[in-house]
């Protein structure tokens, strides 16, 4: 390590908020207050999500003198994954000017601002992750889980197990196990899980692995006696490399389990050595360097010194991947609002009318350099997940390969049920659903 | 019970005392400190993580394995020895809740150091033994869990010898049947505190080992801690045997639990039910199985 890094991590290890840059106090700025994680238990995934997107920001700042000339600037605020902690966050950030938009990559921290980001009439945004019912627009106007709520990617995974076994008609008689965090982000998917149960035939056994996981013998020796023909692994931090090693120990085929979206990562696969080889996880963005957007980080920022993770070897990486992606999605949002109400600093509610017209087809984000990293995006004002594509990468023991074409999840099954949670949490705090037409409109 | 699938619960049963085993082998760091200081070191589970990071850190930056283990063996040691000094020994007559508190805050120092100083990447650990079943008349037995419990074994026996056949174990005896009488004879207690330290921090580097070839050298191995507790309820807190016996139980107990009543709980009860026995025997045995009673004249 280095001087100046054993400094920075001194300050961060004693949860000091530091800046990387400074908050805007220009009106040609935009400002992303980033609630991190770069201490603590779930620090690995903290430093590339984060790490991906700041590089992405510095890399439109660098390379584009900002978005139509509009700087973006962050500052960050160390939560270590806690809710009370994001949400002091949250409170100390938010009164810097010309906020953009909030991305704590934390469920807790998520449920928890909602409310808050709601009066502040700024967008919330939880990729791949967050309540699935703010997938409903029309209730939650600032909440955008982007590319993927816990519905669809149930229904991503099981329509890639039907692909395994010849189509859907095939699950028929199939058993399929689910090994989830026990958790509110893990138990989010049971009621899903029956549903597809019933509706394909498959028999179905859903099983909870306390927090945090770092034991599993019995389930494993559960499903072992159970004899599923997959499992697919909901989890979290330690427990994902834990249920894989187990089920080696048990003699469970891991090339039979598959991963959730936060079950993908090389933290979840490196720490089980041999016992991973062979796993397959979901995603909605590919792992890798190769992709365009990526090479011009590496050539533009790292080159440069400028590069946020410490280890190099991380670029590309699942959740550096992640942050990237966040950044354009991001980045795009404000270019789109930008074009709607004029190329300066824009307002939260501008930012999130920019979300809710978020449409980059595959051409588009070719044209980003982004071909292959993730698919489309296609976020409307009731929409707010966009249709978000899937992918299936599998493990050789030292780097994910894609084994799939990008999957549909069958949004058109989960809408009523989204739409039946949405409106029960309408009805039970007052809300008056949105319109298309109230939508339009933003505050400046 | 002709329909009772006996191998299948003997299976249970043999995993859990294994695991039992894993628990055990964190317990025993505590109980070597409890019984000279009357200290319970929440901060075993940081000198694990610790420990292990320590450990794996060096062994991928090109230093080889036995290498590694001495260095780190040798820096436990430091870390042990350096406690004492700086934390308990300025403690010393202070009531029993002011030690665990400064055990408390110790955990977040180390965790906060060992993070600052080998970053907060996760790692992965091969310690050469495969973590694959073997099948014994039908019931798997994973190779590492019988190695994790042999590696057990010979700790225990280690600690055995050294505290019954050298002047320092003896010392330590002494001073844990009654720390007056041990001063008053002249034994140096802050040097018999440092080395009983410098022990539960090998202790913990052989236990930070692994339980991080099983789940990863991570954060998390620091809460291992939690896992070993209700094994300390119920062996006792001064006891070695209580932490194999104690360690051997909940493992059993919890995996069982899990398997057989489990779904009428909704399942996942392992984390709570270690606790539920733990409090049960709180109530009807204080002191844990082989915990010395406590007895004070006022």
């Amino acid at each position: 390590m280095t001087i100046l890094s054993t400094f920075k991590a001194a300050a961060l290890a004693a949860g000091i908020a530091f800046t990387i840059a400074l908050p805007a106090a220009h009106a040609d700025e935009q400002y992303f207050p980033l609630q991190s994680y770069r201490v603590g238990p779930y620090a690995a995934g903290g430093t590339g999500f984060f790490g991906g997107f700041i590089d992405y920001l510095n890399l439109i700042n660098t390379r584009d003198g900002g978005v139509n000339g509009v700087k973006l600037t962050w500052s960050e605020a160390e939560t270590q994954y806690e809710v009370e902690r994001g949400v002091e966050a949250y409170e100390r950030l938010k009164s810097n000017p010309n906020v953009a938009a909030w991305n704590p990559l934390s469920v807790g921290i998520a449920y928890a601002m909602i409310d808050r980001i709601t009066a502040d009439t700024v967008p919330l945004i939880t990729i791949n992750h967050g309540r699935t019912d703010s997938s409903d627009g029309r209730v939650f106007p600032y909440v955008f889980p982007l590319l993927l709520n816990p519905y669809s990617e149930t229904s991503g995974i099981v329509n890639y197990i039907a692909s395994k076994e010849g189509g859907l008609e095939s699950l028929k008689g199939k058993k399929i196990a689910v090994l989830y965090h026990g958790s509110p982000y893990g138990k989010e998917t049971i009621p899903i899980y029956e549903l597809l149960a019933q509706k394909y035939g498959f028999e179905l056994q859903q099983i909870e692995v306390p927090h945090p996981g770092n034991e599993q013998q019995s389930q494993w020796l559960a499903i072992r006696r159970a004899k599923p023909d997959y499992v697919v692994l909901r989890g979290w931090g330690v427990m994902n490399p834990v249920a894989l090693k187990t089920a080696a120990k048990t003699g469970f085929p891991v090339d039979h389990i598959i991963g959730n979206v936060w079950s993908n990562s090389e933290e979840d696969a490196i720490p089980a050595g041999e016992a991973a080889k062979g796993y397959t996880a979901i995603t909605t963005q590919a792992s890798g360097a190769e992709y365009p957007v990526v090479q011009e980080i590496v050539k533009t920022i790292y080159d440069a010194g400028k590069g946020n993770l410490e280890d190099k070897k991380r670029i590309g990486s699942v959740y550096h991947n992640l942050g990237i992606v966040n950044g354009i999605l991001n980045v795009e949002a404000i270019r789109i609002a930008q074009a709607k109400f004029g190329k300066r600093t824009l307002t939260g509610d501008e930012v999130r009318w920019g979300f809710e017209h978020l449409q980059l087809d595959p051409a588009r984000v070719e044209a980003l350099g982004a071909k292959g990293l993730f698919h489309s995006i296609n976020v409307t004002w009731d929409n707010h997940e966009g249709n978000g594509y899937v992918t299936f990468q599998q493990w050789d023991g030292a780097k994910w390969n894609v084994v799939s074409d990008w999957i549909a999840p069958d949004w058109a099954l989960l809408r009523p049920i989204i739409e039946k949670s949405s409106k029960a949490y309408a009805a039970e705090k007052g809300i008056k659903l949105r319109t298309a037409e109230d939508a339009e409109t933003a505050t400046n | 019970m002709a329909d009772f699938d006996w191998l299948f619960f003997i299976e249970v049963l043999v995993g859990g005392l294994l695991s039992g085993v894993m628990y055990s082998l964190v317990a025993i760091g505590f109980v070597l400190i409890y019984k000279t200081s009357g200290v319970l070191n929440f901060a075993q589970g940081a000198m694990l993580l610790f420990a292990a990071l320590t450990f794996v850190s060096l062994t991928e930056r090109g230093i080889s394995f036995p290498l590694a283990f001495i260095i780190t063996f040798g820096v436990m040691v430091f870390l042990g020895v350096a406690i004492e000094r700086t934390v308990l020994r300025p403690l010393t007559n202070k009531p029993p809740i002011t030690l665990f508190m400064a055990t408390l805050g110790l955990s977040y120092v180390i965790e906060g150091a060992a993070q600052l100083l080998w970053g907060t990447q996760i790692h992965g650990l091969d310690l050469g033994i495969e973590d694959l079943p073997f099948d014994v008349g039908g019931v798997y037995i994973s190779q590492f869990d019988i190695f994790a419990a042999v590696v057990a074994a010979g700790m225990v026996a280690l600690l055995s010898l050294f505290f019954r056949y050298t002047r320092i174990g003896l010392g330590f005896r002494a001073v844990a049947d009654d720390q007056f009488a041990a001063i008053a004879v002249g034994l140096r207690l802050p040097w018999i505190w440092a080395t009983v330290w410098a022990a539960a921090g090998v202790v913990a580097l052989v236990a930070g080992l692994l339980w991080s070839a099983r789940v990863g050298v991570q954060f998390s191995l620091s809460l291992i801690v939690l896992k070993a507790l209700p094994v300390l309820v119920l062996g006792g807190f001064d006891s070695i045997l209580g932490a194999i016996v104690g360690g051997l139980l909940i493992g059993a107990s919890e995996k069982l639990a899990e398997v057989y009543i489990g779904e009428y709980f909704g399942g996942g009860i392992e984390g709570w039910f270690a606790y539920v026995i733990a409090l049960a025997f709180l109530l009807v045995r204080p002191s844990g199985l082989f915990g010395q009673k406590l007895v004070e004249r006022v």
